[in-house]
């Protein structure tokens, strides 16, 4: 990596949280659910555009920034399993399950169907 | 920074926690890139160390006001950042289509087995030093057992 890839990878993904973040917010703005759908919609259209990133031209330090800095900064991990946790902890068990198996299973479909769509790109 | 408005200030912390966040993550899978029929040990750790760190945080600043931009900083931007969805459900995908479905399988059920029992921890880690320094610490509610 680059220099100015090092650089573009640590905008990128400043700018990738910041939109994680407000778009998270307007989500639980405007819908009424117990399921954390701000995080789901924000992960789920990360997995498509990552799938859709790597199955297209995209390599090298283009896929790194794009893939490492943008995506997979946009989308989260941690606040994913505090929430299914929270929701275990709520007395929600059912809820917490689903918010742990439809991400997971979603999220591997989204990438799969990106994959084939980046390919015929 | 004190001028700015604190939708500003709260956004700026979030991009800031981001870029370090994501400069780590980024960082790890450079100094330990692997093919997709080996673990992927830099994705793991980076998700492991931000579900551990954002347990504790969760815990830690839950009672701060909310113009604090400690949450927003180390929660949304560092451990939000720092791990990534996306890039585990590509290794599931590249694990699967090079033939490794076991690998995928084992992946998937360690990494959010795993992860949950570091979010527990990290509440727990908090909750102990709440404890050991005599201070009052209101444990959240609903995480109390």
């Amino acid at each position: 990596m680059t220099l100015p890839g090092w650089i573009a990878v640590g905008l990128l993904g400043g700018v990738a949280a910041a939109a994680r973040f407000a778009i998270d917010a307007e989500i639980a703005a405007r819908t009424d659910s117990e399921l954390p759908l701000g995080i789901l919609a924000i992960n789920l259209s990360g997995a498509l555009a990552l799938g859709i990133a790597a199955g297209a031209v995209l390599d090298g330090e283009a896929l790194v920034i794009v893939a490492g800095g943008g995506i997979g900064s946009f989308t989260t991990f941690s606040t994913w399993i505090l929430d299914s946790h929270r929701l275990g902890e709520a007395g929600l068990a059912r809820l917490a399950w689903l918010n742990i198996a439809l991400p997971l299973a979603a999220g591997f479909a989204a990438v799969a169907f990106g994959h084939w769509l980046g390919g015929a790109l | 920074m004190r001028s700015l408005p604190h939708d500003r200030r709260k956004l700026l912390a979030i991009y800031l926690g981001g870029v370090v966040g994501a400069l780590i993550r980024v960082g790890l899978a450079e100094a330990a890139s692997t093919s997709p029929g080996q673990w992927p040990w830099a994705t793991f750790v980076a998700n492991m160390a931000g579900a551990l760190l954002l347990g504790y945080f969760f815990a830690l600043f839950r009672e701060h006001p909310p113009q604090s931009l400690n949450h927003p900083f180390l929660g949304i931007g560092l451990c939000g950042t720092l791990t990534t969805f996306s890039t585990m459900q590509l290794e599931l995908y590249e694990m699967v289509d090079g033939g490794h479905p076991g690998l995928a399988a084992a992946y998937a059920a360690i990494t959010v087995a795993a992860g949950y029992l570091c979010v527990r921890v990290g509440i727990g880690l908090e909750r102990r030093r709440g404890e050991s320094i005599g201070g009052y610490t209101e444990f959240p509610r609903g995480d109390r057992r």
